[in-house]
């Protein structure tokens, strides 16, 4: 049997999907800034996914672009707003536990002469919002937090963060922007522009962890808001993304929106019982564990601390059984492959040490929850016998 | 005929070789022939009065060209030529065109001519040769100057019965002794800094190689694996392709900490690789095991760990760096090139198993009485049958 339980790395594009990329590799290649026909073909495709891209977050058409993934999604915003609001202030609000497509560009921006406040969280990845209160100031002009951590499955506060934000900008007459990182939120909880991710002002997606082709990704950009573009050149995408579209990816994207959207909660819904089936019964059945996902967590991610075993090695045994996870840790005994998000949470090394982590699709079954449920549970015995004498 | 490069290379040990030696340069020639066979046509390799001449077409990259020629084992030196008629005044005329040619690219100031006849019948004798040469370059250079104690470049003129060859550097080889003159060895290939080396100072002994890796997936990970499949490419660079068979301890692993004394682990654990990496030998006509074991290194490699390792094995155990220091095989390792992949951080998954205070005074009969609960022949046997060979090509 194989389980792919690794839905947060990647996940398993669908066959409509496939299917529409195909022909539109085949068919309709056409580029869609061309004048003759097959351009306008290409054109339209194009603007069909972008209306779906839009409707699925509560936009408006002329707010979203199609980007090469999160990563430049994420990049851009972080570059595009110290470049545009240069002389509104030099101060940035993350967190500790965002993806180093954030990270990265944060850094970098702090060497620039940005100052970077990276907020802390709980022992379950949840956020300190009295710290993120108080760090908010004259000089800030972007925060920038991601909708679900990808290690937990944490689900942070969208709406209260932007409630914060507002109320700052409205008191002090500033103008401080909000970025949410929604790569992993996407599909796994609501998310709309118009309620739960009210007052957000750019949003990152990708296409390959919804189902969808990799190299795809989406950027919603609210509407007067002057984004310095990142990629320049021939003015695709209305000048914030130059480039020509990856037309089969976009499509595809398109696609793979269309059908998540279509039955969100159905979807959703297989992902929780997985996540709570196997939740339960490591629970009950093994001893020795920390659950390190928040219990009002997204469906997609569990993540759980063996004590006394080493991820790495349950990683590679459970391959053996044709289970897919991934670990908290990368295998070496020095600190440089450990997960800083764990290390946020305040995990010691031990714990971070013996952490997996399962994410969930709508394609996992009960039957592989099973079996997944007993393979661990023998991956965990073994390992525990054979290391005991550590 | 298309305008050629010319490299002398010399043969080194390989000329001491008494009544074998003719044998020992055609080894060697087609070794050379072999690493140069990437660039296709357009390249000769001869053998001439205890030399080996490779001349390449000019459109050819003769740095490339040196670069593998150098990796040859059996190479003592090479040097890129020019030819003249072995004709006085030919020779005069050509050696300056060479230094002309110096004085523009290296902003040469003084030189000094070094003459030698290998045909006696020319008219010209070795020390007048330098002399004749030398006039002639001051002659036709005016900005040189004759230094003989300290000259930017020592002139050769190595006058030959048909030709004469002028050339000034020597790039060094490794030496040693043409691959496959010296029978084949299996080596023990960690992943680690040592072992690599190890095998490539065998081979660089003329000795063809084979490797046996160890692992214990799912306790290493499979990245581990592909770590030393890069290192055994670049070992490969040097003596060729061969066979890489992988075994799979950890079953082996699991009944030992299991059943002996922790501390004895790893000693257990390294008679079992012996045993194993015997096997495979015989099976694959090697005739010698090689290790990178190296004296005190670790717990495993002390005075009485290997009286006890070998003793697993009846087969003559070849420990090239066991009276080395750890910098210089680490400077080996630089040097051959294997360094940088050797301490990616992959393998320290196998600590696992490593006891918190090894033994590092094994007594043979204690370990012998410790492992005699195990069926050792049946595990040595099913983890050989359960192996898995890879080709390994050069990169």
């Amino acid at each position: 049997m194989q389980v792919y339980l690794d839905n947060s790395a990647t996940t398993r594009q669908y066959d409509q999907v496939t299917d529409t990329m195909i022909e539109m590799m085949r068919e309709s290649y056409g580029n869609p800034s061309s004048l003759h026909l097959m351009g306008v073909e290409a054109e339209k495709k194009v603007r069909a996914s972008r209306k779906i891209f839009a409707s699925a977050i509560g936009a408006s058409e002329d707010e979203v672009y199609f980007t090469s993934g999160g990563t430049e999604s994420d990049n851009t915003v972080l570059n595009g707003v110290a470049e545009s609001r240069k002389r509104y202030g030099k101060k940035i609000i993350t967190t500790k536990v965002e993806h180093p497509a954030i990270l990265e560009p944060a850094r970098r921006l702090e060497s620039m002469g940005y100052t970077v406040e990276y907020i802390g969280v709980d022992k379950q990845c949840r956020l300190n919002m009295e710290q993120l209160a108080s760090a908010i100031d004259d000089d800030t002009v972007l925060i920038s937090i991601m909708g679900v951590n990808n290690e937990t499955g944490t689900i942070m506060p969208m709406k209260e963060i932007a409630a914060l934000k507002d109320r700052y900008n409205k008191e002090h007459k500033t103008d401080i922007l909000l970025h949410s990182d929604a790569v992993q939120a996407f599909g796994k909880i609501p998310m709309n522009l118009k309620s739960d991710f009210r007052g957000v002002d750019f949003l990152s997606v990708s296409g390959h962890k919804i189902h969808g082709p990799k190299g795809i990704g989406g950027l919603y950009v609210r509407k007067g808001i002057n984004l310095t573009p990142f990629m320049i050149g021939g003015g695709q995408e209305r000048h914030m993304r130059s480039g020509t579209e990856n037309t089969p990816g976009i499509v595809g994207f398109g696609k793979a929106m269309e059908l998540m959207q279509g039955d969100f909660a159905g979807r959703t819904e297989k992902m929780a019982a997985a996540r709570n089936f196997l939740l339960e019964g490591i629970k009950s059945e093994i001893r020795d564990v920390i659950i390190n996902s928040p219990e009002d967590g997204a469906p997609s991610v569990l993540n759980v601390s063996f004590l006394g075993t080493r991820g790495e090695v349950l990683l590679h045994t459970l391959e053996t059984d044709g289970i897919y996870v991934s670990t908290g840790s990368a295998c070496s005994s020095n600190k440089k492959g450990q997960s800083h998000v764990l290390e946020a949470m305040g995990l010691k090394f031990k714990e971070i040490e013996g952490a997996i982590r399962f994410s969930f699709s709508e394609f996992n079954t009960m039957e592989e929850m099973e079996y997944t449920l007993e393979k661990v549970k023998a991956a965990v015995a073994r390992f525990r016998k054979l290391g005991s004498f550590r | 005929m298309n305008e050629q490069n010319i490299l002398i290379v010399r043969c080194g040990e390989v000329a001491l070789k008494g009544m074998n030696k003719p044998y020992f340069e055609k080894m060697l020639a087609d070794r050379i022939k072999g690493n140069l066979k990437e660039f296709g046509g357009g390249i000769s390799v001869k053998r001439q009065e205890g030399l080996i001449f490779v001349r390449a077409d000019k459109e050819l990259d003769i740095k490339a060209i040196i670069k593998q020629v150098s990796k040859v084992f059996g190479v003592a030196s090479i040097s890129q030529a020019v030819e003249a008629p072995s004709d006085i005044e030919a020779i005069g005329e050509e050696a300056v065109k060479y230094m002309m040619n110096l004085i523009e690219e290296k902003g040469v100031q003084t030189f000094k001519v070094e003459g030698k006849r290998a045909d006696k019948t020319f008219p010209v004798k070795s020390p007048e040769i330098g002399r004749v040469i030398g006039a002639a370059v001051l002659k036709g250079c005016k900005v040189l100057k004759v230094n003989v104690h300290e000259p930017d470049v020592l002139l050769h003129v190595d006058v030959r019965s048909d030709r004469t060859y002028i050339y000034d550097a020597k790039i060094q080889g490794f030496g040693g002794l043409p691959l496959g003159t010296n029978g084949k060895g299996m080596v023990l290939l960690s992943g680690g800094i040592d072992s690599p080396v190890a095998a490539w100072m065998m081979a660089k002994r003329g000795m063809l190689i084979e490797a046996v890796h160890f692992h214990s997936y799912p306790y290493t990970s499979p990245r581990a694996q592909e770590k030393v499949e890069d290192l055994a490419r670049i070992v490969a660079s040097y003596c060729g392709r061969f066979k890489m068979h992988c075994v799979n301890l950890l079953p082996i692993q699991e009944q030992i900490v299991q059943n002996c004394p922790e501390e004895e682990t790893t000693i257990h654990v390294r008679m079992f690789m012996m045993r194993i990496a015997e096997r495979i030998a015989r099976d694959n006509g090697c005739m010698m095991l090689i290790t990178g074991e190296n004296l005190g290194q670790v717990a495993s490699q002390t005075a009485e760990a290997l009286v006890v390792t070998d003793s697993a094995v009846s087969m003559p155990v070849m420990r090239p760096l066991i009276a080395m220091d750890k910098t210089d095989i680490m400077d080996k390792a630089q040097e051959i090139g294997t360094f940088e992949t050797s301490i990616q951080p992959y393998e320290d998954c196998c600590t696992v198993f490593l006891p918190k205070h090894p033994t590092t005074k094994p007594k043979l009969e204690k370990i012998l009485e410790a492992e005699s609960v195990l069926d050792i022949e049946g595990l040595v046997e099913a983890a050989v049958k359960a192996k898995e060979v890879i080709n390994i090509f050069p990169e």
